[in-house]
């Protein structure tokens, strides 16, 4: 049968199981829109294209599924720019469609004409400028492949006006032949088996679990392998969740705002076992004193991100899960009680310093907080973040026992992630709470689609942690440039006027007895609920290492004497 | 250090774009960059050079494998292989030049392809130290204008290239793939 390039589209997504888009349309999606209404895949129309972008990936991270954000030509592609990078810098999958001008009018500066896949080239994993209605499915089809399988990542599809209305003949691709992409799968045996030998060698072996680990889905096989080799793990901000937190082996966060004991042990270990991670500078430090004793065991599916920043001994290439479950029976039990012992001692350390031990002095502390929504959720509700202190709070203090709970943006930090994030979130899981634990300055960048929650009725509990500053540039100032604040004080509206105009329930809460009542009065109302946590202004994220240090040198939380409380 | 690659690539619009994009993003120096076509018209055939002591080849390859478009890649640097350059070189010639102009491209088993009042075109083909040895004895007559095409490579009968990623490009096992 004949169809429109925009009910292909359609046809397309329904096929590859899309059930909710994202997006704004415009002169040049006029005819996708048209067609939309004939299928039963809901649209969420949302206040600016970067929140359709955020959406889309919230979803995807949620759901594991791919995330879909529909945009105009021009202005509508460009607001989505943020959103692409977000997702390329954490390798989340989602499919962005954008329209464009006419195919005869390319290269002459049309109205709303911007050379999309040329911008967009670096931040996606691929993109496609479509100008005909029969390169539509295959496109379509390619896409949600490139985008989930391999190391996941965002794909542009950019359809011309003219395609969108070319009749065509409609036939879906049954398969896809990429001669030029073909994601590895396992490592050889002979490399398995010197990652054993190396493993059964080493006293003081680590893991370290990325993002990949959540992606491959490799919990299970992580979890086996720590527990066969007592071997502690240690998460990335986005590898959170790969090891429950109450798990005695977990070490929680590494890195710039890691665990102080999870750093010790990371820079005096001798075998370092990489799952799904890159080695990012906020999680090694000055790559000169990075774990300088380990044998590095890197296992990982993007070969372009083995030896990048840090040098290891043995790379395996390959999907994570795959290569575990491979490498798994080769391993024998084995045993580190000295090495465990050592790593209790430093955390004992640590919780001495502990934020949560400090009496009630009147004030309010966003790490309290989190530990409470933490309480309050039995620790299962979908958590969604905006950038900043508040965020850093959020991976320490609300200890994570499951994956695919944390959504947060980490590899490009973009502040205003938050509302979009957690409203596409909570289209992905709607059997969990989902909570947006936000800054005062992260959700004003994108507070518009708060109107969206509304018009979809979205359940999502939102916290906002109000220093009344860009918190997390205070806190470097205060470090490092005396104090000295400059383009960071910030005034906010009443966010509680804000819910009501909104229509919806805010509440105001400044005292620790207060905290509790809020949160049970969130938990008990249907819908959005906006909290405004009036936090105290000047609290600072510990422990830190600074921006290039060795990561054993942290700045760490003063251990706090009764008096200075009074 | 030059490192010398070739990539397959598929025949299809902006994919020599994805390729500069990659380098200038990743800020890897190249020497030179060649795309042809090949015995197949949907592969075009891009050989790169790469100044090694700044850009590692093997991060070279590993890259351009994350772009879709890239079929496979190898290295045949210090490789039997057949390394070629063309240059087309404007100079200065007088009447009376010209024979000895001549006579310098023989040697080098150059040619004239160009006469014209008070200039000749030489063309060369060769490795690249014979054409840089060539410009520097036609220099003197004063060079007008020259043009290099930038090396093109190909493996010497059955030898093999070095893939540093074996298996990761779609001729490959993808059971083998390893860095070392
Ligand atoms: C889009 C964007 N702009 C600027 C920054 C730089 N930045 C990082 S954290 C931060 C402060 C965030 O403030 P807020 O959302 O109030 O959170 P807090 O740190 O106070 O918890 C800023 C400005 C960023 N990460 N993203």
């Amino acid at each position: 049968m004949e169809l429109t390039g925009a009910e292909i589209l359609w046809e397309s997504l329904m096929r590859e199981g899309v059930e909710v888009v994202f997006g704004i349309p415009g002169g040049a999606s006029i005819p996708i829109f048209d067609a939309m209404l004939k299928y039963p895949i809901h649209h969420v129309l949302t206040r600016h294209e970067q929140g359709a972008a955020h959406m889309a990936d919230g979803y995807a991270r949620a759901s594991g599924k791919v995330g879909v954000a529909l945009a105009t030509s021009g202005p509508g592609a460009t607001n989505l720019v943020t959103g692409i990078a977000t997702a390329m810098l954490d390798s989340t999958p989602v499919v962005f469609i954008t329209g464009q001008v006419q195919s005869y009018l390319i290269g002459g500066d049309a109205f709303q004409e911007v050379d999309v896949t040329g911008i967009t080239l670096p931040i996606t994993k691929h993109n496609y400028l479509i100008t005909q209605a029969d390169q539509i499915a295959p496109a379509v089809c390619e896409a949600f492949y490139i985008a989930r399988t391999g190391r996941p990542g965002p794909v542009l599809i950019d359809i011309c006006k003219d395609a969108q209305i070319e009749k065509t003949e409609f036939v879906y691709p049954e398969k896809i032949e990429l001669v030029g992409y073909k994601p590895p799968r396992t490592a050889p045996t002979h490399l398995l088996n010197k990652a054993a030998e190396m493993i059964h060698a080493s006293k003081k072996p680590i893991i370290l679990a990325g993002h990949g680990a959540l992606i491959s889905q490799a919990m299970d096989v992580i979890q086996q392998l720590a527990r066969t080799t007592q071997t502690p793990v240690a998460m990335t901000l986005l590898g959170l969740g790969a090891m429950p937190a109450s798990d005695p082996l977990s070490l929680g966060m590494m890195g710039m705002h890691g665990e102080a004991y999870c750093n010790l042990a990371i820079q005096n270990s001798d075998l370092i076992i990489a799952l799904g991670m890159r080695f990012d500078d906020r999680v090694t430090g000055n790559l000169k004193t990075y774990a300088p004793h380990a044998k590095k065991i890197h296992i990982e599916i993007d070969p372009s991100e083995v030896d990048k920043n840090v040098a290891v001994d043995l790379p395996l290439i390959g999907d994570l899960k795959t290569v575990l479950s491979d490498l798994l029976p080769l391993i024998e039990e084995v045993h580190h009680d000295q090495w465990l012992e050592q790593i209790e001692e430093w955390r004992a350390e640590s919780d001495s310093r502990d934020i949560l031990y400090w009496p009630d002095d009147g004030k309010l502390y966003t790490a309290q907080v989190i530990h409470n929504i933490w309480e309050a959720t039995q620790g299962n509700a979908v958590l969604v973040t905006g950038v900043g202190q508040h965020q850093m709070w959020a991976a320490q203090y609300y200890r994570f026992e499951k994956p695919y709970r944390f959504i947060t943006s980490g590899g490009a930090g973009t502040m205003g992630f938050g509302v979009p994030a957690a409203l596409g979130a909570w289209f992905a899981d709607q059997q969990n709470e989902v909570w947006l634990v936000d800054g005062d300055g992260s959700f004003q960048m994108t507070q518009a689609e708060l109107s969206t929650m509304v018009q979809e009725g979205a359940n999502v509990k939102i916290a906002i942690m109000n220093n009344h500053f860009l918190g997390m540039v205070r806190q470097w100032q205060e470090f490092f440039y005396d104090s000295r604040y400059s383009g960071t004080p910030l005034t906010g509206p009443d966010f509680v006027k804000i819910a009501e105009a909104h229509g919806i329930p805010g509440r105001r809460i400044t005292q620790r007895e207060e905290i509790y009542p809020a949160l049970e009065f969130a938990k008990n109302t249907r819908g959005p609920v906006l909290l405004n946590f009036i936090v105290e202004k000047e609290d600072a994220v510990y422990p830190m290492v600074p921006a290039g240090a060795d990561l054993h040198a942290m700045i760490r939380r003063p251990v706090r004497q009764t008096e200075e409380i009074v | 250090m030059q490192h010398t690659l070739i990539a397959l690539v598929e025949n299809k619009p902006g994919v020599l774009n994805r390729v500069a994009s990659l380098f200038r993003r990743r800020n890897f120096n190249i020497d030179s960059l060649n795309v042809g076509q090949t015995e197949k018209p949907d592969i075009s055939r891009m050989t790169i050079v790469v100044d090694s002591d700044s850009t590692d080849a093997r991060h070279v390859e590993a890259n351009l494998y994350k772009l879709v478009n890239v079929i496979d890649v190898q290295d045949v640097t210090g490789q039997p292989a057949v390394v070629r350059d063309l240059a087309l070189i404007k100079v200065n010639a007088k009447l009376s030049q010209r024979a000895e102009i001549a006579n310098l491209a023989s040697i080098f088993r150059g040619r004239i392809v160009d006469v014209a009042a008070e200039s000749v075109i030489v063309e060369i083909t060769g490795t690249e130290d014979k054409i840089d040895s060539l410009t520097e004895l036609l220099r003197p007559f004063g060079i007008i204008e020259m043009v290099r095409t930038g090396q093109v490579a190909m493996m010497r009968g059955n030898y093999a290239p070095v893939r540093h990623l074996p298996g990761a490009g779609s001729n490959g096992n993808h059971h083998e793939v390893l860095m070392n």
